[in-house]
């Protein structure tokens, strides 16, 4: 029990720190690496909590995809670290309104909030018992049957999702040289090769 | 004292003890992979390989690893400090992690988790931060290229990885790796019904470790060494280590989800007397030395060709593959459970 409570203590440590880090760094890619390190860390306290599965997932996609796409675009984006300082007094109290506002609501509704009698009654499926079941199988069992409707509606508004980034991004480029494998394939020798007897002093 | 002796300190001493007797057997066949790889690669073209250094050359790796160790470690000037340091330590502490999770023989396993083979794939994809950590915080152009062509390669055959994965997690019904061991024991080895799919697997982990004929992270020559150009003495030791463990580490995950683990491959007595942690280390010893051949014999592709075969004929190949094995299972009802 002390090394669970010691473990806690130190990944949420962690993820407050590097959270805090993410927006207070100077530099984009090092704020870019903070934030992986606050997944990672949010990952270690899901597996505290037996939630293995959901640990998982988030290394692999958050970060072994978002992030990894996100250090891609901060990378390459031409940053200059001056001018970006300069703005940083000059906005701040906005920033900081907002953030208040989102703070208090979030504390009206967690103070508010509360679970009827009767609501569990309404949840299409009960969770299956985390002693008995693996996660992963539970998980499953639940958005594969119950809830199949909802995660297909998740699944085709990523879908859209990805449809429309691709079609922001297509545009038709004229004058580039591709590659056609099956062209090159299809090739024989007698429609590449020819044997022609060439007479001397004449040429072909 | 007693229960803080009992309850705390023993397991942790027996948990360190275990770790080491993981890791220094690992570190010892690195050492002697990159030896195998000189040799074999010396036979291949009609050369000796090493030779002077102990009988046959068998030194040779501690000697390189001495003189590693005894260069200076140079930082460039104008390089991001922290990541630079950082970079080939992630590199290769993650190919040492991976081995957790990894059983050697019928129960010979450090961390039995549910999750196992989800843990391996999440390990894998986080690989890619220290090659590219490393080529940003060089602050130099070669590294740099060579830092984003390996987060983009990594990143496109993850995703073939992954399907295939979960053809085999199909047929097995659990994460756990021991399970798919299992599975394989009650049934035939993975490699028969889904022979395609281990070739698509082992390609995509040449690609995945940027071994050849996939390593355009450091083509010599046109990225002089790729990420780890400014990298000297410890730090490039561990970028060197870290690479040859993930070989070996794909290679006992290919072991693990086709050619089936520790099992002998036949259910006779002369294989049957042999431990299982042999049979493992000698099909990993198979596949390390396919790759090597790899190695000797292709020619780099070129990098419109790599992300082509990634994305155009074995994401297409291995999802269909998964709804085909999905298909079988369901009609001919071996689901299983």
């Amino acid at each position: 029990m002390i090394v669970q409570a010691i473990v806690f203590y130190v990944l949420s440590a962690v993820l407050i720190a590097s959270g805090v880090l993410v927006i207070s760094v100077r530099n984009p890619v090092h704020a870019v690496l903070f934030l992986i390190l606050a997944f990672f860390n949010a990952a270690g306290l899901f597996v505290l909590n037996g939630a293995e599965f959901l640990a998982m997932v988030l290394v692999v996609v958050y970060v072994g995809a978002v992030a990894v796409l996100f250090l891609f675009v901060v990378m390459l984006l031409d940053i200059n670290l001056l001018r970006m300082r300069e703005g940083f007094l000059r906005y701040l109290p906005t920033g900081a309104l907002i953030g208040l506002i989102l703070l208090i609501e979030l504390a009206g509704i967690y103070a508010s909030w509360s679970f009827g009698a009767a609501e569990p009654g309404l949840l299409a499926a009960p969770a299956p018992d985390p002693g008995a079941v693996p996660n992963t199988d539970a998980l499953g069992r639940l958005i594969y049957t119950d809830y199949i409707y909802l995660f297909q509606a998740a699944g085709l508004i990523l879908l859209v999702a990805m449809i429309g980034a691709i079609m922001l991004t297509l545009r038709a480029r004229s004058g580039i040289l591709r590659q056609s494998i099956a062209h090159q394939l299809l090739r024989s020798r007698a429609s590449s090769i020819e044997l022609r007897k060439v007479p001397r002093g004449e040429g072909v | 004292m007693d229960e803080f002796w009992s309850g705390y300190l023993w397991p942790a001493i027996l948990i360190v003890l275990e770790i080491a007797a993981i890791l220094v057997p690992l570190l010892i066949a690195i050492a002697y992979l990159t030896y195998a790889e000189r040799k074999v690669l010396g036979a291949m073209q009609l050369r000796k390989g090493p030779n002077v250094v102990g009988p046959f050359g068998l030194l040779q790796p501690f000697a390189d690893g001495l003189k590693l160790l005894l260069k200076e470690t140079v930082v460039p000037s104008g390089a991001s400090r922290a990541a630079f340091i950082v970079a080939p330590g992630l590199t290769f502490a993650l190919a040492l992690v991976a081995w957790a999770v990894i059983p050697f023989s019928e129960g010979w396993v450090l961390a039995n988790i549910n999750v196992g083979i989800l843990y391996l794939f999440a390990i894998s994809s986080m690989g890619v931060y220290g090659i590219i950590m490393a080529g940003w915080a060089s602050n130099s152009r070669y590294a740099f290229l060579g830092g984003l062509r390996s987060a983009a390669q990594m990143v496109s055959y993850e995703v073939s990885i992954g399907f295939v994965m979960i053809s085999v997690l199909l047929c097995v019904g659990s994460l756990n790796l021991t399970d798919i061991v299992h599975a394989q024991q009650r049934s035939i080895w993975f490699v028969i019904p889904h022979l395609p799919l281990f070739v698509i697997f082992f390609v995509s982990g040449l690609a995945e470790t940027n071994r050849s004929p996939f390593d355009l992270v450091e083509a010599e020559a046109e990225l002089v060494t790729g990420y780890n150009v400014e990298y000297s003495s410890i730090p490039f030791a561990l970028f060197f280590l870290g690479e040859y463990g993930n070989m070996i580490l794909m290679s006992a995950i290919i072991t693990i989800l086709f050619l089936g683990g520790w099992l002998p491959p036949l259910r006779y007595e002369p294989f049957t007397w042999v431990p299982g942690v042999i049979w493992l280390a000698l099909k990993i010893c198979v596949l390390l030395f396919g790759m090597i051949w790899v190695r000797a014999t292709f020619p780099r592709y070129r990098y419109d060709q790599l992300m082509r075969l990634g994305w155009k004929v074995f994401l297409p190949f291995s999802l269909f593959w998964l709804v085909l094995t999905a298909g079988v299972l369901e009609a001919t009802g071996w689901v299983p459970k």
